[in-house]
């Protein structure tokens, strides 16, 4: 049949093969990811001495106007790194490539509207990257709100149509991720193996099968939200508008209810690579592989219920801030499980610290970092002082920067071998983990100084006692920068080597899911003949 | 080893490491963060202590984790690399550590919680309070109102760059200028402390009074908080929130915008000045005369 290789630019723009589409969505994450890259790096080298000198320098704008340029970089950084960064990579990339490949299933459920997901993204990049060059605050272009585009900043206090452009983007990525969830759901549902129960099934699907409950729980509640924003904006409705009645508090609850689930998508696929990665190099299954799947179960729930944890400087009620500090304390019962449970998979293993192993082993190591910091956070009497200050910021790029990503590198580096059929360079990748890891850490720990000693977030300038940590954590970005340019020549070493020299399973023993029992790459249609489960 | 030396020497090495200690403070503290600081500001009032020693609590329940956690990974990336054990075990369930590890963090977030549940209803109930005032968040300037000491309202703007010896643009003149504008409106000698957290006037407020403070907003969402003082709440249009605070020691305290509103979000600082209850008794008399018509701008700048 003609449709079964087809070659050229039709193999990726009609592709309904879903490694294609996933290898579309990791290329897809890296270019979005390098911006959003670039975006925190105009943001460090503002930040790194007091006084506003650099961007105006570097754009050649006025100060008054790169005042409002730093914020346009933060919203853009935000929304970058979430919608068009993490979640392509985690979900996208790896969901699409993998999960097929780990329940035994020939491709996904539905190929076709596989393509719509992945083709909605560009055109949704495209429409975020526009909105930062029309008009947004009143005679300056882009949009300044942050990513979380609080009402009435996001309405009256931006009135040109840069904020309408960032909300379409918003609405054509959901739809992306939706229609991504349904398909992930009815895949995993329905398009196991013979003999893969939901209990014998891998731990990363079972991630991607819960953050896909959240995306199609939680999006709709965003993009009702950010629809709202946009009757307000242009069609004359008062839904967060306090002199038509409306409340600009609601938007927050509402933001939030979406967004605090979205915490979770972002994380929870990075806990189900590094379960894989830390089973494979320990020679061990999974320690308590229950535990570890209800875990992430109870995480995605405990989710939807503790939002207002985000918003305990608004004037909420003290018995609704009691309630969720209560709440968003529980979520670091079954976080916790998941650390030891990962740290009793390694006891008493055969641990070899290949690449993936060094980056899922940091990972462990700074998500504790970053959770034990939410748990301080997650109390409205401690968060007081640290809202929406730097320690908020450290905070969460722990556990996403320092988390997500991590987990991003370290399932690159578990499975550039069996996408491309070529591996890594060793050393070199070594050496790219250890500069990464050093810089990230020395951009992200003197933050929680900062935070602690009270400076706000989203801040273009500073006053000069803060100077000398952001200096520090200016210094770190440079060193992460070399990280990230040496990754490139990593993965160029690898992909432009003209022998495709990885074996079915180059690691051996400890790597059981499905994947590894394909050649590397696997063939353009793989499991013709299901496999069976014992 | 004796326990309670132990104890006390290390709460000795924790106070050399991180500086924080309940020591009598001088008059007229000076509230600017601390240079290269670690830690949290020093509180001058009941509130922020508790914030503080609750940090401090939970600082010591986060490191102790920390530490656990990454001596557990250190021993088991040493104990059981691939040279020193090539035979992996195959256990993967034990149903009692697995408990234990569950019901472990629960007790120690209860006892977080035994802590943290009552310091937020201390701080969060407005107890009986002297007097209020209204605090309005505009793009980019807070105004503050007396609405029990006839109506006193004045706007409070930052101080520009030109003032401070550390910007490039610094220019003495400006410097004086505010100074002299502050000193005519305290009535006392006044000088500027930090670029980007001086204003050109303050809000004026005694000291062991408690106040209470209502907050609106003109256009978005700002934040007003001052972490010397324990306070932070969101100024939100179309509502009044109300939160208290009560100072214990004379001084100029510092904070800023809390919650991002728009190009100079950074640039719209939180400036209070409390002083004894006679001098505050003084400045409302000459503040009332200055701003009998609401809006001037007779004292200060």
């Amino acid at each position: 049949m003609a449709h079964d290789n087809p070659t050229g630019w039709r193999r990726w723009v009609y592709s309904t093969n879903h490694k294609d589409i996933g290898v579309m969505y990791l290329w897809f994450a890296f270019f979005a990811g390098l911006i959003g890259f670039a975006m925190s790096g105009l943001m460090r080298m503002e930040l790194e001495h007091p006084g506003v000198q650099f961007l105006p320098e570097f754009l050649g704008i006025t100060e008054d106007h790169a005042r409002h340029m730093f914020n346009v970089l933060t919203t853009g950084h935000g929304l970058i790194m979430v919608f068009f960064m993490v979640m392509p990579a985690l979900i996208g990339g790896f969901g699409n490539y993998f999960v097929p490949l780990m329940i035994g299933a020939p491709d996904m459920a539905f190929p076709r509207m596989n393509n719509v997901s992945f083709w909605l993204m560009p055109p949704a990049f495209i429409l975020l990257l526009l909105s930062t060059v029309v008009e947004g605050a009143p005679g300056m272009n882009g949009f300044g709100g942050g990513w979380t585009a609080y009402a009435p900043l996001s309405t009256s206090g931006h009135p040109g149509p840069s904020m309408d452009l960032a909300i379409f983007s918003l609405h054509v990525a959901g739809a992306s991720s939706i229609m991504g969830a349904i398909n992930y759901i009815t895949t995993i549902f329905n398009m196991r193996a013979p003999g893969m129960t939901l209990h014998k099934m891998p731990l990363f699907s079972w991630s991607i099968l819960i953050t896909a409950f959240l995306l199609v729980l939680s999006l709709p509640v965003l993009a009702g939200a950010i629809t709202m924003l946009l009757t307000d904006r242009n069609f004359g409705t008062t839904f967060f508008d306090p002199a038509g009645g409306g409340d600009p508090i609601l938007f927050q609850h509402l933001f939030w209810f979406f967004g605090h689930p979205e915490v979770y998508i972002m994380i929870l696929p990075a806990f189900g690579i590094v379960s894989h990665i830390v089973s494979t190099f320990s020679r061990k299954p999974v320690f308590g592989y229950l535990g570890m799947a209800y875990a992430m179960a109870a995480i995605g729930f405990i989710g939807f219920v503790v939002w207002a944890h985000h918003m305990y400087t608004v004037g909420l009620d003290v018995d609704t801030k009691a309630y969720f500090v209560a709440a968003t304390m529980v979520i670091a019962v079954p976080t916790g499980v998941k650390i030891f449970s990962w740290i009793a998979t390694m006891w008493g293993g055969s641990i070899r610290f290949e690449v993936p192993m060094m980056y899922a082993i940091a990972f462990i190591l700074l998500f504790t970092v970053g959770g034990v910091t939410g748990v301080v956070l997650s109390n409205a009497g401690a968060d007081i002082v640290l809202h929406d200050t730097y320690y908020v910021v450290a905070h969460f790029h722990y556990v996403l920067s320092l988390g997500a990503v991590f987990a991003i590198f370290a399932g690159l580096y578990y499975w550039v071998g069996k996408m491309s059929g070529k591996q890594y360079p060793n050393l070199l990748a070594h050496i790219q983990f250890w500069i990464t890891f050093i810089g990230v850490n020395l951009i992200f720990f003197p933050q929680h100084f900062l935070g602690l000693q009270g400076m706000p977030r989203r801040y273009v300038d500073y006053t000069d006692a803060h100077a000398y940590w952001n200096w520090v954590s200016t210094l770190g970005y440079k060193v992460t920068a070399v990280g990230v340019l040496l990754f490139i020549v990593v993965m160029a070493m690898t992909l432009f080597k003209k022998k495709k020299d990885c074996a079915d399973n180059p690691w051996g023993e400890g790597a059981t899911t499905l994947e590894w029992t394909l050649s590397s790459p696997p063939p353009f249609h793989q499991f013709n003949e299901l496999p069976k489960i014992k | 080893m004796n326990v309670k030396r132990l104890t006390a020497g290390v709460m000795a090495a924790w106070t050399a490491l991180f500086g924080f200690t309940v020591s009598a403070l001088a008059e007229g503290v000076i509230g600017t963060p601390d240079e290269k600081g670690v830690w949290l500001q020093e509180p001058v009032n009941e509130q922020a202590a508790r914030v503080v020693d609750f940090n401090e609590l939970l600082l010591w329940i986060i490191t102790v984790i920390t530490i656990f956690v990454f001596a557990l990974m250190f021993y088991v990336m040493v104990r059981y690399r691939a040279k020193a054990n090539p035979e992996p075990s195959k256990t993967s369930h034990n149903t009692l550590i697995e408990i234990i590890w569950t019901v472990v963090p629960i007790g120690v977030l209860v006892v977080i919680g035994f802590w943290s549940i009552p310091l937020l209803y201390f701080q969060d109930v407005v107890p009986k309070t002297e007097f209020a005032i209204r605090v309005t968040g505009n793009q980019w300037n807070w105004t503050y109102s007396y609405p029990d000491h006839g109506d006193i309202e004045f706007t409070s703007t930052l101080v520009p760059n030109e003032a401070y010896k550390s910007s490039p643009s610094f220019d003495p003149a400006v410097k004086a200028e505010y100074e002299a504008g502050l000193t005519q409106f305290l009535g006392k000698p006044a000088q500027l402390n930090a670029r980007l957290l001086d204003t050109n006037n303050r809000l004026v407020v005694p000291v062991d009074t408690k106040i209470k403070v209502m907050l609106t907003a003109t256009d978005v969402i700002h934040a007003w908080t001052i972490q010397k003082v324990g306070i932070k709440l969101d100024a939100v249009p179309g509502r009044l929130n109300e939160t208290w605070f009560e100072i214990n020691k004379e001084g100029t305290y510092y904070g800023q915008c809390s919650e991002l509103c728009g190009k100079d979000h950074a640039f719209m600082p939180i400036t209070v000045e409390a002083v004894s209850k006679e001098e505050f008794a003084k400045w409302v008399e000459r503040a009332k005369a200055a701003y009998a018509d609401a809006g001037t701008t007779a004292l200060g700048r």
